[in-house]
């Protein structure tokens, strides 16, 4: 067990600590559904993803898990209010269309919302920014400027006064890096931001 | 793994139909109709507890032959890629069972059967029945093995439909559905194919209203029924991929001969169809499919709700015959209706045709799906309680 949770990404480790046992939870871009997988066994969780990476989706099945294949982008509109104890946006929330009606959309199906995001303002892209003069590649945002899936880039405290003006409480965020917690300067240091929000 | 490889190496072997014959059945129209006889095979071995009986159903031109060889023929079932031990159907773990629809024409009970009371083929006298009824006939074969409950049904376009309701009106005798490339009812589009067909064998000369049965058959009209079926099965780019423009080489050309290698599969496909199908078992089910509403003009989420069963939706991407936003709409409901769904859209290139096509994808999805119910069902007794 404790092996175990060492070999868990820490972003999914924060995200499993969030989640209280046994709740449902709906998985934005569940990816091959890592995550989902963990929340289902460590967490009695009852778990559904939404993919649209249809090789992705044949992970996702081979684990057990319910998925749909389809866009998050349009596909939360049939879910009634409130009908998921979380939604989960896990580094996909970037990489979506519109952000906005995603995330509202999110909080009303979900009583919570957890949303992990890359930290555009971590201070080694603001060198590479700043001293080279080039679009960032950091650990967090790995990609090349040509071949990057991500379509916002946004920063811990760009989240932060976005949920401030549209009054979503935020009932807690982590910030982390590689492999530990990141409570100094955290929209400096921190590569990830994971936020847990509610309206 | 291709095909053939599959083919060889996990076939069932050689098979028997064997039938089954009840009293009658009350049909939807309110009219109790029999005896009625359904033709089925089986494959694999039903385990004591009976809880491992996976029921295929067939589509429109299917029969109950999924599997495996009949005695001294080299043809393979239908489905046999999908049905044997290791494949998604794995006859090593499950015990498969698929039957000839009420109304069919190989084996069960059909406008082509003979009517006791006349002696003589039923033709037009045979009741008009619905996906409903086929499905409750069904119900009476798993009576019959003493199955209580499914561990699946199973089937692709009409055979989905049958899949659908057996999910809303009886889901207490499966525990998971597996509907692909299917609709919960047919759009106008579907309907107007079906009715090409149903005219051209109504307009054949010897159709005669359906007495053709000591005569020559419609087989012209039932050909060209054939015809336009196969047109809609295939993609754009599937029937490029196979026919291009090439021609058939020695034929004179402006005579209206097959000229062009599709129109020679064509009839070809439509002629082999009429040695094995019989014409009015084609008008009765073509209606039956058309007329069939899963949710009956309620809402499919309302027919959906309070029922446990698990549910796997498979659609294809170049299927313009029953298009994924079909299969999305049988999703939606289950997701509005707390069910358990996993849905999955294959991409593919062969159109409506690829529920029969793309082995390894529905493959990994059914099997996995299946593994992970029948497990859950083996660990606690009754899954979904």
């Amino acid at each position: 067990m404790n092996m175990a949770r060492k070999e868990v990404q820490l972003d999914r480790r924060v995200i499993l600590d969030l989640v209280k046992p046994q709740s449902s939870v709906l998985d934005l871009g569940c990816g091959t559904g890592d995550l989902l997988y963990l929340l289902i066994k460590e967490k009695q969780a009852r778990g559904q993803g939404i993919e649209i990476d249809d090789q992705a989706i044949y992970k996702c099945v081979a684990k057990g898990l319910n998925v749909f294949h389809g866009d998050i982008d349009s596909g939360l509109a049939e879910f009634a209010d409130k009908s998921f104890d979380y939604v989960i946006l896990n580094q996909s929330l970037q990489q979506i269309y519109h952000v906005e009606k995603v995330l509202n959309d999110a909080l009303r199906v979900g009583k919570k919302v957890i949303v992990g995001f890359p930290n555009f303002a971590y201070y080694k892209a603001r060198r590479q920014m700043f001293f080279n003069g080039r679009a960032p590649v950091t650990g967090s945002l790995p990609y090349q400027w040509y071949e990057t899936p991500n379509l916002h880039f946004l920063s811990i405290y760009d989240f932060r006064s976005y949920c401030c003006l549209k009054e979503i409480n935020i009932e807690s965020y982590i910030c982390i890096g590689d492999k530990y917690r990141i409570k100094f300067l955290p929209n400096l240091f921190a590569q990830v931001g994971i936020f847990l929000i509610s309206k | 793994m291709t095909k053939e490889k599959l083919n060889q190496n996990n076939s069932v072997g050689v098979v028997k139909t064997q039938s089954f014959t009840f009293d009658f059945l009350k049909l939807e129209s309110g009219q109790k109709f029999g005896p009625i006889t359904l033709a089925y095979e089986t494959y694999g071995i039903l385990n004591k507890e009976k809880t491992n009986a996976a029921f295929i159903v067939h589509a429109l031109s299917g029969d109950a032959h999924a599997a495996g060889v009949h005695e001294g023929q080299n043809n393979p079932g239908w489905w046999d890629d999908l049905i044997g031990p290791g494949k998604a159907f794995d006859t090593d773990k499950y015990f498969v069972i698929c039957s000839n629809i009420l109304g069919g024409c190989k084996g069960s009970t059909g406008p082509s059967s003979i009517n006791p009371k006349t002696n003589k083929p039923y033709a037009l006298d045979f009741p008009l029945f619905s996906i409903n009824d086929i499905v409750n006939a069904q119900v009476h074969l798993i009576d019959h093995l003493g199955i209580d409950k499914l561990l699946t049904v199973s089937g692709g376009s009409m055979g989905g439909q049958q899949v659908l309701s057996w999910l809303i009106n009886h889901p207490n005798r499966i525990h998971s559905a597996i509907p692909i490339a299917t609709t919960a009812k047919h759009s106008p589009q579907q309907i107007a194919f079906n009715e090409v067909g149903r005219q051209a064998i109504m307009a054949d000369e010897h159709w005669k209203s359906g007495n053709y049965y000591d005569g020559t058959t419609p087989s012209k009209g039932l050909a060209v029924a054939r015809m336009i079926g196969h047109i809609t099965y295939m993609s754009d780019s599937s029937m490029a991929e196979k026919f291009g423009r090439a021609k058939k080489g020695s034929a004179e050309p402006f005579k209206f001969t097959a000229d062009f290698e599709v129109e020679g599969y064509l009839r070809y496909r439509g002629d082999n169809f009429v040695k094995r199908f019989d014409a009015n078992s084609y008008l009765y089910i073509t209606k039956a499919m058309d007329n069939f509403d899963a949710s009956e003009g309620k809402p499919l989420e309302k027919v959906l709700s309070g029922i446990k069963t698990k549910v796997l939706v498979i659609s294809f991407k170049s299927d313009w015959l029953y298009p994924a936003y079909q299969s999305k709409e049988i999703v939606k409901a289950c997701k509005l209706a707390g069910l358990e769904t996993t849905y999955c859209e294959i991409d593919s290139t062969y159109g409506h045709d690829a529920f029969l096509l793309e082995v390894e994808e529905e493959t990994h999805l059914i099997k996995h799906f299946l593994k992970k119910i029948f497990y859950a069902y083996e660990v606690t007794g009754e899954y979904g309680a």
